[in-house]
């Protein structure tokens, strides 16, 4: 004897009770009503010991004692049976009878809760804080209780109360409480938003498609009754006929308003045409990683000889909004000075404009960007050096250098004068300043900053 | 709701209805957080179906149908005599949250009228997918029509906040296109399509999100005079190129105000639901782009059969298939037998040797398929090799209007 409903529970309890007895499933007579107490709290036992059940089967089970067909327990009862039994691997034969039964079984639960989550309609009840709605929905199998995690996982941040005739379910913006039935009249007859999801509804339908076989088989008309939206169906199908033969009948119709041609003239003229107007869009738009602080734009004269892009703005640059201005940044303009480059004559820039890192603790650590998120960037990279016009362009590091070439290159091998492809500028690989302060040995430090120094010499005979 | 927002509704649903997506599938899987709105499940919901039988899963509109191009096949053309409305970003934001408050929607598929320039209008609708994840903790599903003429770094910020882009080809020859559709060219699109298939795999690659259902397109089906076969080559191509998702199509169908280049007609549905067949043998049962054309009469699928079925009475030699022992290929090439009665066969049959009967059990195609295969207990006998087997197999004339 089962209570109304999915008792799972008094399911799980009767099988292990059963099988452990060794009852097999025509000697068992499955009953449902409200007369479990009849037993008394003693008289429904003991769980017999637990059962070990085929994964499969083990997952089955929830899902069909949802069911409305009084048999389910019967058909599950004999599943398990069998697989305890020697057919573990039944529920893999689709094909069985049983198995077949079963698998239709659940895919009506399935669709069932589908339809629930799909076409349950809420209404507003209070407009709060905390807001309130209040909806009324007639399932067809016992799936209150599993269609209402849906809801809370999607509807988190109002309350809400769904009304059935077999339940209830309250989310207070906290918790899930079920309680009794309710009635129809529970929930208010109309909803300020109705009208207007009415007029979608009418409005997105096309009439010259009119298919009505595949609207009944997805929305079956007894789900109908609770859907606003569809007391418009009537009438646009008695329509649809009508409207699509006047459109054809009507034919085609000449234009009444000429071609907007100086309109769409404008409309092509849409690239920024000058530096600013390409750094307000920089500054506007979204980083691709969340958490910089603001794009760090380029900084030097346009026309500059020189342009140098670097890998992507540190700490101290995302803070200042400036390139070049952390530790590295510094050690690069020492560099420049011995070189007898001044700072202010050349162009500098970065070829992502936003800082992008982990957090260990306080500290910002800064993070080398991916290749999609170098290739993201690198359009704005390519039109600002399009409006600055150097003659020469410094690719710092390995990440400078994928930007402008569009390709990883081997750094150390092509250090130097090196062709970017299709470009206006000539270019040139260096080292990023920031390796200069990694290396950890202090000689071989000297060493590769003279050698950065030389580069910039070189790159300054360059440009003269 | 007011009355002025209610009207520009009604105007704006009616001229994103011919967009045939309206999916939201494949999203991750999300929920809502302590104040925030909305989830993604997964395989998507509708939430309803109209009349044409078509599934409403996002509130379908347009921000604007003003628009300055001129493309012959689309309501909104800049020299269509339609009513115009204009949506602002707030008043898109409003709906969408108060419609899935309700349960109406899964989220908005946002498309607009190009106005002004490509770039404003993509900002624009960049802007109401933007606040409605920051300024509402909206979590649910967004698709948003890419424009393939606004500058990338636009479009590549719409994918920040977008569940799936989509860019429409619409028409898909180059020919075409110039003809009907003279303001688009097939090279911007397609660069376009390119550059986001090549965001969507890197962000994948990278763990990153970037438009995480991927993108989609539509093809008009029947405004221009390619045939079918011409259309899923195009479909092979769209997909393996670019990665696509989705390749929609559309059959055209009659428009208020139409184009005297492009009169009204019937929609030709029937065509429309076997091109989806043979995308589909596409998608799921392995056919290459050519094979699908040998399904087809002088390039046209036929109208009576399915295509996968036209493809099995032209390639009799390799059947019946013994549904015991086939690979998982050949038995996907079977008429009538899905994967998923497919992967039910295999499943079942390493356990049992499956009977007509059983197969019977695991698909509901099985009249189609019985002539195609050997079961423990049956051979399809002297039927198969009939010659008026595609006469018996054909779908009854169906009678489309119902006056």
């Amino acid at each position: 004897m089962l209570s109304e409903g999915a008792d799972l529970a008094g399911f799980r309890r009767a099988t292990r009770r059963l099988v452990a007895a060794g009852v097999p499933p025509e000697r068992i007579v499955w009953e449902i009503g409200e007369a479990t107490s009849l037993f008394g709290a003693g008289a429904d036992p003991s769980d017999g010991p637990p059962l070990q059940l085929p994964r499969a089967v083990g997952e089955l089970i929830p899902m069909v004692v949802p069911h409305s067909d009084p048999e389910r327990y019967a058909l599950l009862y004999t599943l398990i049976w069998r697989a305890t039994q020697g057919e573990r691997a039944l529920l893999d034969v689709a094909s069985d009878p049983l198995v077949h039964r079963l698998h239709l079984m659940r895919k009506a639960i399935g669709r069932d809760l589908h339809k629930m989550h799909a076409f349950l309609r809420f209404r507003r009840v209070e407009a709060g804080p905390p807001e309130r709605f209040a909806a009324w929905f007639e399932p067809e199998h016992h799936i209150l209780e599993a269609a209402a995690p849906f809801f809370v996982e999607r509807f988190r941040s109002f309350a809400w109360t769904i009304l059935t005739p077999e339940g209830s379910v309250h989310w207070d913006t906290d918790t899930l409480r079920f309680g009794p039935p309710g009635r129809r009249e529970d929930v208010p007859d109309g909803d300020g938003f109705e009208a207007g999801w009415r007029d979608y509804y009418e409005s997105t339908f096309n009439p010259a498609r009119l298919n009505l076989d595949a609207m009944r088989a997805e929305m079956p008309k007894k789900y109908w009754r609770n859907m606003p939206e569809t007391a418009a169906i009537p009438r646009l199908v008695r329509d649809a006929a009508m409207r699509t033969s006047q459109m054809i009948e009507r034919g085609p119709q000449m234009p009444v308003k000429r071609d907007p041609v100086k309109a769409v003239a404008a409309m092509s003229d849409q690239n920024p045409t000058s530096l600013d107007e390409l750094n307000a869009i920089i500054q506007r738009s979204e980083p691709l990683v969340p958490g910089a602080t603001q794009a760090v734009l380029g900084e030097g004269p346009i026309g500059a000889p020189i342009a140098f892009v670097g890998e992507q703005p540190g700490d101290q640059e995302d803070l200042q909004g400036r390139p070049f201005v952390g530790p590295a940044g510094q050690l690069f303009s020492r560099a420049m000075e011995q070189a007898g480059l001044t700072r202010g004559d050349v162009y500098v820039t970065n070829a992502v404009k936003h800082f992008k890192f982990t957090l260990r603790g306080k500290r910002r650590i800064h993070e080398k960007p991916t290749a999609g998120e170098v290739s993201h960037y690198r359009w704005w990279l390519d039109r600002e050096l399009e409006f600055v016009q150097p003659k020469i362009v410094v690719a710092l590091g390995a990440t400078a250098v994928l930007a402008l070439a569009g390709k990883a290159v081997p750094i150390t091998r092509n250090r130097g004068p090196f062709e970017f492809g299709g470009k206006p500028f000539q270019g040139f690989i260096t080292v990023h300043p920031s390796y200069l302060l990694r290396l950890p040995d202090e000689e071989a430090k000297a060493m590769a900053y003279e050698g950065f120094v030389d580069d910039l010499r070189r790159i300054g005979d360059l440009a003269a | 709701m007011d009355e002025i927002l209610a009207k520009k509704l009604r105007i704006l649903a009616d001229a994103a209805k011919y967009d045939a997506s309206c999916a939201s599938s494949n999203a991750p899987k999300r929920s809502a957080g302590k104040d925030g709105l909305g989830s993604t499940t997964g395989a998507g919901i509708c939430h309803a179906y109209t009349p044409d039988g078509r599934c409403v899963s996002l509130l379908k509109i347009l921000l604007t149908n003003y628009c300055l191009f001129d493309c012959v096949y689309c309501v909104n053309r800049r020299s269509s005599n339609v009513r115009r409305a204009r949506f602002s970003v707030d008043e898109v934001v409003t709906l969408t949250v108060e419609f899935y408050k309700r349960n109406y929607i899964e989220g908005l598929f946002l498309s607009s009228g190009i106005i002004r320039s490509p770039d404003y209008t993509m900002e624009q609708m960049t802007l109401v997918a933007k606040k409605l994840r920051r300024d509402h903790g909206f979590r649910g599903y967004i698709h948003l029509k890419s424009i393939p003429e606004a500058s990338p770094w636009l479009v590549e910020e719409a994918g920040l906040f977008a569940d799936r882009l989509s860019i429409n080809l619409e028409l898909p020859t180059e020919a075409s296109l110039a003809r009907l559709a003279p303001e688009k060219s097939g090279a911007t699109i397609e660069t376009a399509m390119g550059r986001i298939g090549e965001r969507i795999s890197q962000a994948r690659a990278e763990k990153r999100r970037f438009s995480p259902a991927g993108q989609s397109t539509q093809v008009i089906v029947g405004a221009d005079a390619t045939d079918d076969s011409a259309m899923i080559t195009k479909s092979a191509m769209l997909y393996g190129s670019y990665g696509l998702s989705r390749v929609y199509y559309s059959a055209f169908s009659p428009i208020p105000d139409a184009s005297v280049t492009l009169p009204p007609q019937a929609p030709p549905l029937k065509r429309e639901h076997r091109l989806y067949q043979a995308d589909w043998m596409l998608r799921y049962y392995k056919f290459t782009a050519p094979e699908v054309a040998e399904a087809t009469d002088g390039g046209m699928l036929a109208l009576d059969i399915d295509p996968k079925l036209a493809w099995a009475l032209k390639n009799r030699h390799l059947f019946p298939v013994d549904v015991n022992r086939a690979d998982r290929e050949m038995l996907l090439r079977v008429p009538g037998l899905g994967t998923r009665a497919v992967d039910a066969i295999i499943k079942a049959r390493r356990h049992t040797s499956l009977r007509l009967d059983d197969v019977s059990r695991l698909t509901s195609g099985l009249k189609r398929a019985r002539e195609f295969l050997v079961a423990e207990d049956y051979r399809p006998g002297a039927t198969s090799q009939r010659l008026d087997l595609r006469a018996k197999l054909a779908e009854p004339a169906q009678q489309l209007s119902l006056f």
